[in-house]
């Protein structure tokens, strides 16, 4: 009996005794049809070849393990950086089950959303009683300051229209008149969450700045885009602004919420963007966007409204930060302080410590497009060599900017870029042109199994590990925790792998 | 009645009202069927100790409340489908569904993933907006045959509706029949949008439906030619989560019984179409599965019979119920078995129940766990104290009464809202519950152990499994943490 009270077994050791072993041995042969060994190896074995590539890379329908989620999920998160804010998702109740489930794996922290619970009924006569009756009981159980609303697919379908709605839902008193319930069409059928963070985000701003007047002001408006670090970035752009003596309003800022402490009082809101800031934040200057790619309705929206725009690609790695800080300097004729020249010069000299373990090494990576550009960007500032690009939810102006970016440095030879492709793609390509490592999210880890290339965690979402999402990314000091990261894991490798050279300095 | 339980079903029921007074009133009509407290027998009925089929169940979550509960689609590929690891599972629709989906569930499994074993894997047809306005039965036709080249010893192929599919009038069923015929498997169709019905509970029904009658009753399959042997016996409504079905197997092999198909945690196809030849189904989650095993009574003569496998009592009471269907040389295995494990039980017990003994817990999970985890946390000296499940229906809170003594307080389809108000009221010494209710539960510096996922650990099922489900729940609620809550300068009023 291989169970103890002594010495407890679980599933990563129970299964592994002799008599599971061979209890699944057993069903195997006997019960499952299962396919014989040596067709399953060949196949395998197959399925790693340039012919396996050449068919997987032809589809045209199906999709495998696609690195992106629906829009909801993006709006569900964009509302989650304002002040006691609630999501209201109007559509069928399960959607809303795994955004809530999806975010609080990754940052082990709670996450409310509600749904206006549509059913069979309601999908014949639309959901507008839903809204009506789901919207009084959110006002009432959960004491928001503001509700915002988006929509599953099944709202989207049936042609649910959110502005008549939640107009009809204020005539019958569900929340007050003058209650904010900023809205946002946000169908699973059209991009992927970070459309979705974009549409929820330009809903808030133009709930509080449509036919508002302008008084155009100094102010600047910084919005952060779809970020699974964003507890430890805005924390850290923060300080670097502070250090600036710049005081820029975060539209979204999702900090509190998703870091809350335990000292027995559970807070279903925490920080934000008040409404005071985002009424203010219409005067500002400038609106900056963090991620191009999350913001590129919501920016617009800004110009229109006469702010002065620019969007980074996630200010991660050195020149990135660069870049937003001398922005941020000239939009605001601050000077960049000696401070974050210091802390500059004390990444730079990281990297110059480490170089020798860094240059040269081939990487692969996948996330969202601006994540992907930036790792590219400072892989190559590392003189590492991005061999393979990866979004899912990446496009064609993608592609030509991450081309682009490639081009600007010798370290970007030979990359290949890979719009729009999926995870399946990623592993007959790792399997036919392999790279060092793989950076990407927790979903990268059955590449790392079946390519054997070690995956390093570094954008949402992180399931299996914990806490990084507490740690900065962005700017000079995030720039040394992925250094570190990436070390570490070139490291261990290193020292798994070695049996003479086991050194004990590297 | 017991001074006791006397002071808890009043205290309970007062709990319920203040809790309820928050909502508007047509929400609170509404809610206040879900709430009560489970109430004294009427008459005695052997094994039944309260009444807990006093709240209504199975009804549309009120909007906005922030229902806990997921959809049709979880139900069936989420839950029953998902885990048959030798077919492809199609997402069909939207990414978003496929997504939140993938290998969340841990239902384990042998094989080698994406070559003959599919289950983390996240197929979907990941829909456009031209799909939607011009329908995604082409499209699906092509990602059957796109699916089939790239994954050739793949075993069938099942179609996961999401919303969409339902509203714009494809006819999956219509592409099945042909596909099926072209690439030579099975190919199912399953019709569980996310809005039918009011919770997963549906989508387990569709499922099983679509299992009747595109597995069981569409041709013989792997059941062709098999010789029935006397102690032949299915495992069903065993999803193999952290290797709960594996844990059971072990068990009934050891008494004697071949476990000819796994339902459906680490299922193969071929399983599933054997599975009328055997001569008994074992249920273990009844709220899923049971649709499937009055079928198979019904048209291929298998009776069935419902086990528990949570927790010494109830697995000895279990293999004693189960050896009793069959002769004396299983009946006398079985003894053997439970005799066999006696040590590890004891060994267990004196190890955890001191440091467990009087822990109070309150529950709120799916569709067997509210009830049938309670003998299990009663072996180890805790007591249960509020229960509740996502998606029951009247005869699992009937059933709920075997296990609940009477004054604890029992919801159905909690809010957010609720549930907080109750823990908050009654600081029990652990909640267990899912993923979207852990965290808050904590921050209030109460333990807490998901009840799904086994919160990563398992099995939890079996003897095996009741000394990993013994140690979690003393790590969880013995833990230091939970004693540094305060800092130390803070004045306490």
């Amino acid at each position: 009996m291989p169970q103890s009270a002594e010495k407890v077994l679980d599933h990563k050791d129970l299964f592994k005794e002799p008599e599971y072993q061979a209890m699944l041995e057993k069903k195997r042969a006997t019960y499952e049809n299962a396919t014989p060994a040596e067709t399953v190896a060949e196949t395998a074995d197959w399925t790693k070849s340039w012919d396996y590539r050449e068919k997987n890379l032809a589809r045209s329908c199906v999709t495998i393990n696609p690195a992106k989620a629906c829009q909801p999920l993006g709006a569900v998160f964009a509302a989650a950086g304002y002040d006691s804010t609630m999501s209201f998702v109007h559509g069928s109740q399960g959607c809303v089950a795994y955004y809530r489930s999806h975010l609080a794996r990754h940052f082990k922290e709670p996450s409310s959303a509600v749904s206006s619970s549509m059913t069979e009924d309601a999908a014949v006569f639309g959901g507008l009683n839903n809204m009506v009756e789901g919207l009084a009981n959110t006002y009432a159980l959960y004491s928001p300051k503001m509700i915002a609303v988006s929509t599953t697919c099944m709202a989207e379908v049936i042609g649910d229209d959110l502005n008549s709605f939640i107009i009809k839902s204020k005539e019958k008193e569900s929340v007050p008149a003058d209650f904010p319930v900023p809205f946002a069409h946000t169908p699973a059928f059209v991009g992927s969450h970070v459309d979705g963070y974009d549409n929820m985000q330009k809903g808030i701003l133009s709930n509080f700045w449509k036919d508002a007047p302008r008084t155009a002001g100094e102010g600047l408006n910084i919005i952060p885009g779809f970020d699974g670090y964003c507890v430890g970035n805005i924390r850290e752009m923060r300080r670097m602004l502070g250090l600036m003596g710049v005081e820029a309003t975060v539209l979204g800022d999702a900090s509190d919420v998703y870091d809350t402490p335990s000292d027995g009082e559970y807070r279903m809101y925490a920080g934000g963007t008040t409404q005071e800031e985002i009424k203010e934040a219409l005067n500002a200057k400038a609106t900056l966007s963090l991620q191009e790619y999350c913001t590129r309705k919501t920016l617009a929206f800004c110009e229109e409204v006469g702010q002065q725009t620019a969007a980074f690609h996630y200010p991660m790695g050195v020149k990135a930060t660069d870049e937003f800080l001398m922005k941020v300097s000239e939009l605001t004729g601050k000077e960049i302080p000696e401070a974050l020249r210091l802390e500059r010069g004390r990444l730079i000299d990281a990297m110059a410590d480490s170089q020798a373990y860094l240059h040269g090494k081939t990487y692969a990576i996948f996330g969202d497009p601006d994540f992907v550009y930036a790792m590219a960007r400072f892989v190559m500032e590392m003189g590492g060599e991005p061999k393979h690009c990866l979004a899912t939810n990446g496009g064609k102006e993608w592609e030509a900017q991450m081309k682009e970016l490639l081009a600007s440095s010798p370290f970007g030879e030979g990359c290949q870029v890979w719009a729009g492709k999926d995870l399946w793609h990623l592993r007959s390509i790792l399997a036919t042109e392999p790279a060092d490592l793989l950076i990407g999210s927790s979903y990268g880890k059955y590449l790392e199994r079946d390519c054997n290339v070690p995956l390093i965690r570094l954008t949402f979402p992180i399931f299996d590990r914990h806490h990084h999402h507490r740690f900065p990314t962005f700017g000079y000091q995030g720039a040394i925790q992925v250094l570190v990261k990436i070390l570490d894991k070139i490291f261990d490798k290193l020292d798994d792998e070695s049996d003479i050279s086991f050194d004990l300095t590297r | 009645m017991a001074k006791d339980i006397a002071d808890s079903a009043e205290t309970n029921m007062k709990l319920i009202e203040e809790v309820l007074a928050a909502y508007p009133d047509k929400a609170k009509k509404k809610r206040a069927k879900h709430l009560n407290v489970a109430a004294p027998v009427v008459e005695a009925e052997p094994g039944i100790q309260s009444k807990c089929d006093n709240v209504k169940s199975n009804i549309k979550s009120v909007p906005g409340v922030m229902t806990i509960r997921g959809c049709a689609y979880a139900g069936s590929k989420g839950v029953v489908w998902g885990p048959v690891k030798d077919m492809l599972h199609i997402s069909h629709g939207p990414v978003g569904c496929g997504h939140y989906s993938w290998s969340q569930r841990r239902n384990y499994y042998t094989g080698t993933t994406g070559v003959d074993s599919f289950v983390t894997m996240q197929v979907t047809t990941d829909f456009q907006e031209n799909d939607i306005v011009f329908g995604g039965d082409k499209k699906l036709e092509k990602t059957i045959d796109e699916l089939n080249m790239l994954f050739p010893l793949n075993k069938g192929i099942s179609i996961q509706s999401e919303c969409p599919i339902g509203l714009i009038g494809d006819d999956i069923e219509a592409v099945s029949k042909k596909k099926a015929k072209d690439i030579g498997k099975r190919v199912v169709p399953v019709r569980c949008e996310g809005f039918r019905g009011v919770s997963q509970s549906l989508g387990h029904h569709i499922a099983n439906d679509m299992i009747r009658d595109w597995v069981l009753e569409a041709g013989e399959g792997a059941r062709a030619g098999y010789e029935p042997g006397a102690y032949d016996v299915n495992i069903i409504g065993d999803y193999n989560i952290g290797g709960d079905a594996w844990s059971s197997r072990i068990l009934l092999e050891e008494i004697g019984l071949n476990v000819i198909a796994q339902w459906s945690g680490d299922a193969t196809i071929a399983e599933m179409e054997r599975a009328p030849a055997a001569k008994l189904n074992l249920i273990h989650c009844y709220r899923s599965m049971s649709y499937i095993c009055r079928h198979m009574e019904e048209n291929h003569g298998v009776p069935w019979m419902e086990y528990n496998f949570f927790g010494p009592s109830q697995i000895a009471a279990s293999l004693r119920d189960i050896a009793a269907k069959f002769d004396a040389r299983i009946q006398a295995n079985a003894e053997a078995v439970i005799a066999k494990y006696q040590p590890l039980v004891d060994a267990v017990n004196a190890k955890y129940k001191p440091r467990l003994e009087g822990k109070k817990v309150m529950l709120y999970v799916g569709g067997l766990r509210p009830r049938h985890v309670v003998d299990a946390y009663h072996d180890l000296g805790m007591e249960i104290v509020g229960t509740g499940y996502e998606f029951a229906h009247n005869d699992d809170y009937k059933r709920t009464g075997h296990y609940i003594k009477e004054g604890t307080l029992i919801y159905d389809d909690v809010s957010g809202y609720e549930l907080e108000k109750f823990v908050e009221a009654i600081r029990p010494d652990l909640v267990g519950s899912g993923i979207k209710e852990k965290y808050n539960t904590q921050k209030m510096g109460i333990p807490f152990r998901q009840m799904h996922s086994w919160d990563y650990s398992g099995p939890y099922h079996g003897y095996d499994g009741y000394a990993i489900f013994a140690r979690d729940m003393d790590l969880a609620i013995n833990n230091p943490v939970w004693g540094m809550f305060d800092a130390p300068w803070k004045k306490t009023a």
